[in-house]
C-alpha cells in the first residue's frame, strides 16, 4: 500500500470510530419538553390501541457499546489494521503459518523420529509404524499404485514378489527416494514388422501362453541377438536397469499378443517420480517399510 | 407498572435545559429471606444436583475420568461409553428432547424450569444466600448499601465478595474439569504449569459466574434469555402459574388481627408487601401475570406465612390457572399437553433405543477410486476396497475382515496381517477381493464386508458394497 492509501485508510477508520463514539455519547440523553407526562412517556407508537413506553435502556447496554469501542482500540494497536501500521505484536499471517508448521514439525519429529535409525526389516514388524506407513501410502502412493498397492496399467504391482528394480529394503528406499526412469526402446525400426511379430510369439512362449511355434522359433533368434542385452539370455530380466522378467506372466502393460507387439514395436517409457523433495526422510523410511511388508500380507480363501 | 426503570434527569450547566437520561441502571433487587414449602423443594432438589455437578468430575473408572469431554481427542467419555463426533446426531436428539421437555413442562406448570432448576436462578440464589450470611437480611442490606464506608461495611462486603469469588472459582474449576480433567487441572494450576487455554477458561468462567450471579441476575431473564422470550407462547388458560386471587384478596388494606374485616369491606390481602419484597425479579404479583415472573413460588411461601400469622386460609397467592380463577376448575388433560407428552415419550423411546443398540465399532467401505472399476490379473478379477474401521470401544481390539457374497463364488481376500486398533482409533485398511474370471457370471453383484473383533465377537459391523467385473 502506498503512503497515500495507508493514510486514507487510517483517517477513514479513526474518523469512523470517533463518529460512532460521538453518536453514542450525544444520544445518551434527550431534552425534556414541558408537555410530556413524566410518568408515562411513550414513543408515540400505537398499534391496536397498545402504546409503547419510552423507558430508558439498561446502563449495561451502554457499557457494552463502550466495551466494543475499547476492544477496537486495543485490537488496532495489537494487530495490523490501520493502513501500513503493523501493530505492536508483530503478528502476521505468514508468521502464524510458520509457527504452526514448526509445531507440526516438532510433533512429526516426536512420532517419526523413533524410526530414523531403525532398520526397515524391524520397522516392517512394528505394528504402529506400519500403520503410519499405511497412512502415508494412502495419501501419497495409492493414487497410482492402488489402495492395496496392487498396481494399475502402467503402474507396478507392489504386493507380489516380482520387482523391477529389486525388493530389498535398500532398493525400495532408493526407488522412493530417487525415483526411477524405465525405458523400453522401440524395436520396430530395428527388427522390422515381421521381427516384432515373431519376437512377440517367443515372449508368449516364454510365459507358457498359447503361441505359434514356428514364429516363436524365429523370435528366439531375434531375442538372442537384440533383446537379451537387457532382458538376459533366459529372459529373466535385469534389476540393475529395471528390465522386467519376461517369463513370469506378470505384465505392466498387459500380456495379450497385441499389447506385447505394441511394446516391442513402439517401446514404452515410464517414470516413478522421486519423493525426496516431497516427503520427509523419516516418512519415506516408514512408507518403504510398509511397501516392504506388502508382499507379505496374507490371502484368505473364503 | 411499578417496576419500570426509574428515569433520571440532569440539568445543563446553566440550568436552562433539562435532559432525560436514556440509559439507566436498574435498581438493585433486595430479596427478603423467606422459608416455606416451595423454597424447601428448591433446596432439596437443587443441592443434590449441585453436589452431582461438583462431584462427577472426580469419579474415576478404570483409571480415567468417568465423565470427560476430551475435545482435542474428540472423544466424549460418559461413564462406560465413549461417544465420538459421529454420534453428533445423538446429541442433537438429546437437545431436541430437552426442548420438547421444556415445552411440555412449560405448558403444564409454566416457567418452573426458570424458577427451580435454571442455573441462572440457582446461582443467583446462592449468591444472595452469601449476602444474607455476611450482611444480614433485606433491610440490613439496604441500610448497609446506603450507609457510609466504614470498617464494618468493608468487612461485611468483603466477606460477601470472598464467598462469591470462591463459589465462582469452584464452579469454573468444576466446569473446565469436565473438559481438561479435573485432577490434572487442579495439579497443573497449583504448579503453575496448566495449559494457557485452560487457565484462560477457568478465569473466564470465574469472571462470568461472578458478574452474572452477582450483578446481572434477573436482567438475564428479562433481557437476554431466549427461552424466557418464547416460553410465554406456550402458556394457555390452564397453565399452572403463580396467581394472586384478586377476588379473595381485594380490597387490600392493613387491619388488626382478628377483626371482622369483611364488614369493613376489606379482602384477605393485608397489603404487607412481602410478596413484592421476596420477588427475585422485582414485580408485584398482585398486578396479575407478568412476563418477568419465573414461577419460583417465593411469593407463595411469603403470602402463606402471612396468612398463617393472620389465621386466614392459605392460598391467596398460589399455583393455579386462569381457568380455575374464573371457573373453579383446571382442565389438566388437554390436547396440547397430551401432544407434547406423546412426542416427548416417543423421542425418549427412540433415543434410548439408539443408545442401547449403538455398536462400539463402525466400518465404512469405500471402493478404490482408481482409474478402473476392476483389475484383471493372473486369471482373477480383483476389486479393491478401503475399509475404514472406527474402534469406539474403550479397549484395544484385533479385527478380522471377511467377505460374504453370492453362494457358489469362491472369494479370495487379501488384507494386512494384523489389524490392531487402540481404543478410539480410526484406521483405513485396504483389502483386495478376487474371484476367478471363469467363475464370475455377473457384471455387478452385491457383497458384504464384515468386520469383527477377534476377542469380542459381538463387536461386529457389516457393510454392503458392490463387486464389479467385466461386462457379460
Amino acid at each position: 500500500m502506498s503512503t497515500f492509501w495507508s493514510i486514507w485508510v487510517i483517517v477513514l477508520t479513526l474518523a469512523n470510530l470517533a463518529l460512532v463514539t460521538w453518536i453514542l455519547f450525544a444520544n445518551r440523553r434527550v431534552a425534556v419538553s414541558d408537555q410530556e407526562d413524566p410518568e408515562n412517556r411513550t414513543t408515540g407508537h400505537v398499534y391496536d390501541g397498545i402504546e409503547e413506553y419510552d423507558n430508558p435502556l439498561p446502563r449495561w447496554w451502554f457499557l457494552l457499546f463502550i466495551a466494543t469501542l475499547v476492544f477496537t482500540g486495543i485490537y488496532l494497536a495489537i494487530y495490523p489494521g490501520l493502513g501500513n501500521f503493523k501493530g505492536f505484536s508483530g503478528w502476521t499471517s505468514v508468521g502464524q503459518l510458520e509457527n504452526e508448521e514448526a509445531k507440526a514439525r516438532e510433533k512429526f519429529d516426536e512420532t517419526f523420529g523413533l524410526y530414523v535409525e531403525m532398520p526397515i526389516e524391524e520397522i516392517a514388524d512394528n505394528r504402529e509404524a506400519l500403520k503410519m506407513g499405511a497412512r502415508i501410502f494412502a495419501n501419497n502412493c495409492a493414487v497410482c499404485h492402488g489402495a492395496d498397492g496392487g498396481g494399475n496399467y502402467g503402474f507396478p504391482n507392489l504386493t507380489d514378489s516380482d520387482w523391477l528394480y529389486g525388493g530389498s529394503p535398500e532398493d525400495i528406499l532408493k526407488t522412493i527416494h530417487e525415483g526411477r526412469k524405465g525405458t523400453m526402446p522401440p524395436q520396430g525400426p530395428v527388427i522390422g514388422e515381421a521381427g516384432v511379430r515373431n519376437a512377440a510369439e517367443y515372449v508368449l512362449a516364454l510365459n507358457g501362453l498359447e503361441h505359434d511355434t514356428a514364429m516363436a522359433t524365429e523370435g528366439q533368434k531375434i531375442f538372442g541377438s537384440v533383446c537379451y542385452v537387457c532382458h538376459g539370455p533366459d529372459g529373466k530380466g535385469n534389476q540393475a536397469m529395471g528390465a522386467p522378467n519376461l517369463t513370469d506372466n506378470i505384465w505392466l502393460y498387459g500380456g495379450s499378443r497385441e499389447q506385447i507387439q505394441h511394446t516391442i514395436r513402439s517401446g514404452r517409457s515410464n517414470q516413478m517420480p522421486a519423493q525426496k523433495e516431497k516427503l520427509r526422510e523419516d516418512k519415506i523410511k516408514l512408507v518403504a517399510a510398509y511397501v516392504y511388508s506388502l508382499s507379505r500380507q496374507e490371502e484368505v480363501e473364503q | 407498572m411499578n417496576d419500570r426503570i426509574p428515569t433520571r434527569e440532569e440539568q445543563d450547566g446553566d440550568g436552562e435545559v433539562r435532559y432525560r437520561m436514556l440509559y439507566e441502571s436498574e435498581d438493585k433487587v433486595y430479596i427478603r429471606h423467606i422459608r416455606g414449602f416451595y423454597t424447601r423443594i428448591r433446596k432439596y432438589t437443587g443441592l443434590p444436583l449441585l453436589a452431582l455437578f461438583f462431584f462427577i468430575p472426580w469419579l474415576n473408572i478404570e483409571g480415567r475420568q468417568a465423565v470427560h469431554f476430551d475435545l482435542p481427542a474428540r472423544q466424549f467419555h460418559i461413564f462406560w461409553t465413549t461417544f465420538g463426533p459421529q454420534d453428533g446426531f445423538l446429541l442433537a436428539w438429546l437437545l431436541i428432547i430437552a426442548a420438547f421437555a421444556l415445552f411440555a413442562v412449560t405448558t403444564w406448570l409454566g416457567r418452573v424450569w426458570c424458577g427451580f432448576t435454571c442455573p441462572q436462578t440457582v446461582w443467583t440464589l446462592m449468591f444472595i444466600w452469601a449476602e444474607r450470611i455476611c450482611e444480614g437480611d433485606r433491610n440490613k442490606r439496604m441500610k448497609l448499601d446506603a450507609g457510609p464506608w466504614n470498617a464494618e461495611k468493608i468487612l461485611r462486603k468483603g466477606g460477601t465478595h470472598a464467598i462469591w469469588i470462591f463459589i465462582s472459582l469452584a464452579t469454573a474449576l468444576a466446569f473446565v474439569g469436565y473438559f481438561y480433567g479435573i485432577r490434572d487441572l487442579v495439579v497443573d494450576l497449583a504448579g503453575f504449569q496448566a495449559h494457557p487455554q485452560g487457565v484462560f477458561w477457568v478465569g473466564f468462567f470465574t469472571f462470568a459466574t461472578y458478574m452474572n450471579a452477582g450483578f446481572l441476575r434477573e436482567q438475564v431473564c428479562k433481557y437476554m434469555c431466549p427461552y424466557a422470550r418464547f416460553q410465554s407462547v406456550m402458556y394457555d388458560r390452564d397453565t399452572l402459574t403463580v396467581h394472586y386471587d384478586a377476588r379473595r384478596g381485594e380490597t387490600r388494606g392493613p387491619r388488626k388481627k382478628g377483626i371482622d374485616y369483611r364488614a369493613e369491606g376489606l379482602g384477605d390481602c393485608i397489603d404487607c408487601y412481602w410478596c413484592v419484597q421476596v420477588c427475585p425479579v422485582d414485580i408485584d404479583i398482585r398486578d396479575g401475570l407478568q412476563y418477568e415472573c419465573i414461577n419460583c413460588g417465593l411469593c407463595v411461601d411469603a403470602c402463606n406465612s402471612v396468612m398463617d400469622k393472620m389465621e386466614y386460609p392459605r392460598g391467596l397467592i398460589r399455583y393455579t390457572s386462569e381457568d380455575e380463577l374464573e371457573t373453579g376448575k383446571t382442565q389438566l388433560l388437554r390436547p396440547r399437553l397430551f401432544g407434547y407428552a406423546l412426542v416427548l415419550l416417543l423421542m425418549i423411546g427412540l433415543f434410548v433405543q439408539q443408545v442401547v443398540t449403538r455398536s462400539p465399532i463402525e466400518a465404512e467401505v469405500l471402493r478404490d477410486r482408481g482409474a478402473r472399476l476392476f483389475r484383471e490379473s493372473q486369471g482373477l478379477i480383483q476389486n479393491v476396497y478401503t475399509v475404514k474401521i472406527n474402534n469406539m470401544d474403550q479397549a484395544p481390539h484385533e479385527f478380522t475382515i471377511r467377505v460374504e457374497g453370492k453362494v457358489g463364488y469362491d472369494y479370495t481376500l487379501r488384507m494386512p496381517r494384523d489389524i490392531y486398533l487402540k481404543a478410539g482409533e480410526i484406521f483405513a485398511v485396504p483389502i483386495r477381493v478376487s474371484i476367478a474370471k471363469e467363475q464370475l457370471k455377473d457384471a455387478k453383484h452385491d457383497i458384504y464386508i464384515v468386520v469383527q473383533a477377534v476377542d469380542k465377537p459381538e463387536l461386529v459391523d457389516k457393510h454392503q458394497t458392490v463387486f464389479i467385473g467385466p461386462k457379460r
